[in-house]
C-alpha cells in the first residue's frame, strides 16, 4: 500500500551539508571563544557531536564547550503521550553564551519550544541560534524558526523524515516514509 | 517500558522488577535535575497534589514536599494534629473533603496499615502510601534499593541484611519485597521477641548473632528502634540492645571488608548505630535523603498519568 520508503540524503550529501553548515557557524562564531554548542536528547546530539567535531579540526579549537540537553521534563506533551527521558550532559554555564541550539529534524517546533525552556536551567544565554539538519516546513506549530539549515524538504503529515547516522543505524542517511498509524517518535 | 503497572504506589508488593527499573531509570535523571544549579522542572506545573499525614513525619513529609516542589506541583500540606480528624472524622470524610477542592495526587501517611489501599479503592485520585502502619513504606525502600545500586553498582546478587526491629517495621518489609525482586539475597536479624512470626514464610536469612549477620552481607541497613510503637518491653533495657545489636566502629573494622551502612533515619545516635559510624564514609545515610528526593520525584512523575484517562 503504502510507497517505499524514498532516501532524500544519502552519506555523501549528508557530509557535505555538514561541511558546509559548520563553515557557516564558522562565519558567525569565529573561534567559539563564547560560543557552545548544545544538542537535543534524543537524535539530535549524533548531528550535534559531528558538527562539534569538525569545527574543533577547522578552527584549531580544541576546547569548544559541547553539551547534550534532554527535553523530556520541559515538554508541552507530558502526560498525553509516553516519554522516555534521556541524559542530560552539560557541564557548563550558558550565562551570556552564545548558543547553538542543534536537532536533526524541525518540524512542529514543539521539541525547540521546550528546548529553549530547559536550556534556561543552564543560565541566560546572550543569544541562542538554532540549526537542523532537515527543515520541514509548512508544519510548524509555533513560531520558531531556524537560522542553519541543512536541507528544507516539503513533506505532508503522515509522512516522517528519518535520519539515521553509523553510530546507531549502520549508515549515514536520511530518508522519507509514510506512516499509517504507528506513531513512534516524538516529533 | 515507559510506564508503571500500577494506578498508585501503595506498596512494592503489587509492583514488578520492570517498575522498578523505571522508577531507578527515571530517578537517574531526576538525581541529575536536583544537583544543577536551577533545581526545577515545570513537568507537574498542571497537577495538585495533597500531603496528608496522619502519623508524624519529618524527612518522608519534607523529602516529598521538595520533590512536589521541584516539579512544579502545587501542594497543600495536611496532618492530624490541629484537624478535624480530632474531632471525630473518618478517614474517608476528610480525604473526599480534600479531595473536592479538585486535588489530583494523594501522598498519605497514617497508622493503620492498609490504609492506602482503602483510599485507593474509595477516591477518584492517585495514592502514594508514605507509610501505612506496620505494613510498607514503599519509597523507602526504593531508595534504599537505589543507594545501594548507586554505590554497588547493582543490586542483584548483593547480599542486605536487615538489623534491628523487624516486627514494627514497614521499612524493613518493604526493602525485604524490593531487594528480593531486584535478585538481591536479604538477611534479617534482630532479637527473638523483634521478629515476626510470618518471618519464615517471606524467604529471607534470619539471623540472631549480629556479627554473623554483618560478615555475611554487603551492605547493611540498621533500623531505628520504634519505642512509639512497642506497647511492651521486647528487651531489658536500650543499653542491652544496643550492646548486642548496635553497630559501633570496631565490630564495623573488625570485618576487614568495606560493607554498606544505610540507616532509614532519624537515627537514635548510640542505640542501634554509633556516631562515629554514621559519620564514617562507609555510611551512605545522606546520600539516602538525597537519593529519596529524586526517587519520590521520579515515582510522581511517572504516576502523574495522562490527561485523557
Amino acid at each position: 500500500m503504502s510507497p517505499s520508503p524514498r532516501i532524500i540524503l544519502d552519506g555523501k550529501q549528508l557530509g557535505i551539508i555538514i561541511q558546509r553548515l559548520c563553515h557557516q557557524l564558522i562565519e558567525t562564531h569565529d573561534h567559539f571563544h563564547s560560543s557552545v554548542i548544545i544538542g537535543l536528547q534524543p537524535r539530535g546530539v549524533f548531528l550535534a557531536r559531528r558538527i562539534h567535531h569538525q569545527l574543533c579540526e577547522i578552527t584549531g579549537n580544541k576546547d569548544i564547550a559541547y553539551g547534550d540537553l534532554d527535553v523530556t521534563f520541559y515538554r508541552d506533551d507530558f502526560r498525553r503521550k509516553d516519554l522516555v527521558p534521556n541524559k542530560t550532559n552539560i557541564n557548563f554555564i550558558i550565562e551570556d553564551k552564545k548558543v547553538v541550539l542543534i536537532d536533526d529534524v524541525l518540524f512542529t517546533g514543539r521539541t525547540i519550544r521546550a528546548g529553549l525552556d530547559a536550556m534556561m536551567a543552564f543560565g541566560r544565554p546572550a543569544d541562542v541560534e538554532l540549526l537542523v539538519l532537515i527543515d520541514r516546513r509548512y508544519s510548524r506549530n509555533v513560531p520558531i524558526q531556524a537560522k542553519y539549515i541543512g536541507k528544507t524538504i516539503d513533506s505532508v503529515s503522515s509522512e516522517k523524515v528519518k535520519v539515521d547516522w553509523t553510530e546507531t543505524d549502520g549508515e549515514d542517511k536520511v530518508w522519507i516514509l509514510t506512516t499509517e498509524k504507528n506513531e513512534d517518535t516524538q516529533k | 517500558m515507559t510506564r508503571l503497572s500500577t494506578k498508585h504506589l501503595l506498596g512494592i508488593k503489587q509492583m514488578t522488577k520492570e517498575d522498578i527499573e523505571l522508577i531507578f531509570a527515571t530517578a537517574d535523571n531526576f538525581k541529575q535535575v536536583i544537583n544543577r544549579p536551577i533545581k526545577k522542572v515545570p513537568s507537574l506545573r498542571d497537577i495538585t497534589i495533597a500531603n496528608l499525614f496522619f502519623e508524624n513525619s519529618t524527612r518522608t513529609k519534607l523529602s516529598f514536599e521538595i520533590a512536589e516542589k521541584r516539579l512544579s506541583a502545587d501542594v497543600i500540606n495536611f496532618s492530624a494534629s490541629g484537624s478535624s480528624v480530632k474531632k471525630g472524622e473518618t478517614l474517608i470524610d476528610t480525604v473526599n473533603n480534600i479531595l473536592a477542592m479538585k486535588v489530583d495526587m494523594v501522598v498519605m501517611r497514617h497508622a493503620n496499615p492498609g490504609a492506602a489501599l482503602f483510599l485507593s479503592k474509595h477516591v477518584d485520585a492517585k495514592i502514594i502510601n508514605a507509610g501505612d502502619g506496620a505494613h510498607e513504606h514503599p519509597t523507602q525502600a526504593l531508595l534504599d534499593a537505589f543507594s545501594i545500586r548507586e554505590k554497588l553498582g547493582e543490586v542483584k546478587g548483593k547480599k542486605v541484611a536487615i538489623i534491628g526491629d523487624i516486627l514494627h517495621s514497614r521499612v524493613a518489609i518493604s526493602n525485604i519485597f524490593c531487594l528480593q525482586k531486584l535478585g538481591a539475597e536479604v538477611m534479617v536479624c534482630g532479637p527473638r521477641t523483634l521478629m515476626p512470626k510470618y518471618i519464615g514464610g517471606l524467604g529471607v536469612k534470619v539471623e540472631y548473632d549480629l556479627q554473623k549477620a554483618l560478615e555475611w552481607c554487603d551492605a547493611v541497613n540498621m533500623l531505628r528502634i520504634q519505642l512509639e510503637r512497642q506497647s511492651i518491653k521486647y528487651f531489658p533495657s536500650l543499653r542491652e540492645y544496643s550492646m548486642q545489636y548496635g553497630l559501633d566502629k570496631k565490630r564495623l573494622d573488625s570485618l576487614g571488608k568495606k560493607i554498606v551502612v544505610m540507616h532509614p533515619g532519624p537515627i537514635n545516635r548510640g542505640v542501634e548505630i554509633t556516631s562515629d559510624v554514621a559519620d564514617s564514609e562507609q555510611s551512605v545515610i545522606l546520600d539516602q535523603v538525597e537519593n529519596g528526593v529524586a526517587i519520590r520525584m521520579a515515582v510522581l512523575y511517572l504516576l502523574a498519568g495522562r490527561v485523557d484517562n
